[in-house]
């Protein structure tokens, strides 16, 4: 089982980040669910997103609070809500920033880390802040756990069409070919 | 064709090709009424519903589902437009929950007396007030006496399969009652999930010739009296009114073996089988159960897993037919047990208990044996049960057999959460 939490605002398609994550999943033969936290859908609060992945059917349909992964689409969120809360250890953490990895505090917990300055490529792309689909090809590069190509075929499913298809898979591209990845080595305890 | 040799005509024949897509317990029940191919849906949105009938709308626009639709202004017109449409032969749909369901309620109870095999979806969804749009069970438990079969599922896929079903087991002859679809509002209604959609020749080979309402059409060639008034203190006396309410009793009866048989039948020519009144899950060599009902089973079937590993001697019982109560299989799946511990995800005021739990006890009284057992609420308003509140369950469950006295109120589960 590989549990990923995703954190967002209303707005930025978190959720349907998340959604779209699943199908890919689902289209490479695994076992996914999709299941959004609940709150009223105001656009800039602080949404949530859990998913799971397995190869065995999943018979729990509940929250996620010991993630192996978190995706975090937007730079500011970090301010106003612990996204780190239940992390396991060796976990991953794909977050849209600008800053290098030297500015981030990071807790002890997180060994696989991919940035991208998610918000400067979709203001190219979209002219608006709309990071989901740059950060769903950020996690494909990260995680490894699932293909470019499965993300792209999941996009050619979704509502998308036209330009706005064309677009997404510009962002499911570079998001995936400009994230930087780094393995931090944790010094033993001594 | 003797009915033997189309028997097994039908087994040789494995289910078509199915798809495999990702979609959402609102998604999901949406694609198996189209796949039932009803004639009329009326509709009128509510949380947490709405994506359904958007997704109802959407496969009517866009030529993948032929029936009418009716965005009616409320809720009681919704279903009354639906039984104008049943009576006149159509199949019908509708789906809502909460507030919208006690917007309905005149309607509704109507609905099970004229014995119209309308199939509505509620999306559960805990009672106001407090205020809360979140999922529970209580608008379906607060109308469990109003005449309608109700079911709830498990899964996405068991929304799918099951809605499709539901229209097979309303318009049975020996039935002919309106039937509830439930599926947990938030965890089901909104959790996606990988689910293999069947083929739709397939489905049509299920459902047979559409013969929906053949005891009361409106037709200007037959005209007839629909829903008399019956007598009252004078005249005819009461005997009208009492052969209505028999047969739908009757009717609910009926309608255990109809599931049983609707449920066989899918599972022969679609290929997945559910456990249509009483699911039982590792209970033949357990010395105590669990008892559960929609989406909150998953959970507790990894943590029942688990204690198993653990060496627990566990099973668990869950409830898909709520309506009419499956007393005999449950009385069957007690049996083997000798204490218990039953989820409600809504509250039994009156008896200060879980409605499911309230019932099942009636069930221990036939059963003539005493089982020590606590009743458990949890998941309200869109509360999580996860695995470790399952795990406090069994835990608790376990301690009746080593001689633990039951708590005389409910345990509350997400008290502290």
């Amino acid at each position: 089982m590989y549990e990923v939490r995703f954190h967002g605002r209303g707005g930025q398609g978190s959720v349907m980040a998340s959604g779209m994550l699943a199908a890919a999943m689902v289209e490479e033969g695994k076992y996914a669910v999709s299941i959004p936290s609940f709150g009223f859908e105001r656009r800039g609060a602080p949404v949530v997103s859990f998913l799971r992945m397995s190869d065995r059917e999943i018979r729990q349909l509940t929250n996620i609070y010991q993630p192996d992964c978190i995706v975090c689409v937007d730079p500011t969120l970090t301010k106003s809500v612990d996204i780190f809360a239940g992390m396991k250890a060796g976990g991953t953490l794909v977050q849209a920033t600008h800053h290098p990895l030297s500015e981030l505090a990071l807790p002890d917990c997180v060994s696989t880390v991919g940035l991208l300055d998610a918000v400067k490529i979709a203001l190219e792309i979209f002219k608006r802040p709309i990071t989901n689909t740059l950060m769903l090809g950020a996690f494909a590069k990260t995680t490894g756990v699932v293909s470019l190509e499965s993300l792209k075929r999941a996009l050619e499913d979704s509502e998308f069409r036209d330009a706005g298809l064309a677009q997404n898979m510009t962002a499911l591209e570079r998001g995936y070919a400009e994230v930087a990845v780094h393995h931090i080595e944790r010094r033993a305890a001594a | 064709m003797s009915t033997a040799t189309l028997e097994k005509a039908v087994a040789a024949e494995a289910p078509r090709k199915q798809k495999v897509i990702l979609a959402e317990g609102n998604e999901a029940a949406a694609l198996g009424v189209a796949l039932a191919r009803p004639d009329m849906v009326s509709v009128y949105p509510i949380t947490p519903q709405s994506s359904l009938v958007e997704h109802v709308a959407k496969l009517i626009a866009d030529g993948r589902m032929d029936a009418d639709i009716v965005d009616a202004e409320g809720e009681h017109s919704v279903l009354s437009v639906l039984q104008g449409g049943a009576l006149a032969g159509a199949r019908t749909y509708t789906a809502t929950c909460g507030p919208g369901l006690a917007f309905m309620f005149e309607p509704y109870f109507r609905t099970s007396g004229m014995r119209l095999p309308i199939v509505l979806t509620i999306v559960t969804r805990d009672g106001i007030t407090p205020q809360s749009v979140w999922g529970g069970h209580q608008d379906a438990m607060t109308v469990r006496e109003a005449g309608w079969i109700q079911v709830y599922c498990e899964s996405v896929q068991e929304v799918l399969d099951t809605t499709v079903m539901a229209f097979k087991i309303a318009e049975h002859h020996d039935v002919m009652l309106p039937v509830n679809v439930c599926l947990d509002g938030n965890y089901l209604s909104y959790g996606a999930s990988r689910v293999e959609l069947p083929d739709q020749a397939d489905v049509d080979e299920f459902m047979g010739e559409k013969n929906v309402n053949w005891h009361v059409a409106l037709d200007p060639l037959r005209p007839m009296a629909v829903d008399p008034l019956t007598g009252g203190t004078t005249g005819k006396g009461p005997q009208t009114f009492v052969r209505y309410r028999k047969g739908q009793c009757r009717g609910m009866q009926n309608a255990l073996s109809v599931i049983e048989e609707v449920h066989a039948d899918w599972a022969k020519r679609i290929g997945r089988s559910f456990a249509p009144l009483v699911e039982e899950y590792r209970l033949d060599d357990a010395e105590f159960a669990i008892m559960t009902l929609g989406s909150m089973t998953g959970a507790a079937k990894d943590a029942v897993d688990e204690a198993r590993e653990a060496g627990k001697k566990i099973g668990l019982i869950k409830i898909k037919t709520f309506s009419p109560f499956p007393v005999e299989a449950l009385k069957k799946a007690l049996g083997k047990v000798k204490a218990l511990g039953v989820i409600d995800r809504s509250v039994g005021f009156r008896w200060n208990c879980g409605p499911m739990y309230q019932e099942t006890l009636g069930v221990l009284y036939r059963l003539g044996r005493h089982i020590p057992s606590i009743s458990y609420i949890g998941g309200l308003a869109g509360a999580d049960i996860t695995i470790p509140h399952v795990h406090r369950v069994i835990d608790e469950t376990e301690a009746l057999l080593n001689g633990a006295v039951a708590p005389t109120e409910p345990v509350w589960l997400n008290e502290k959460d």
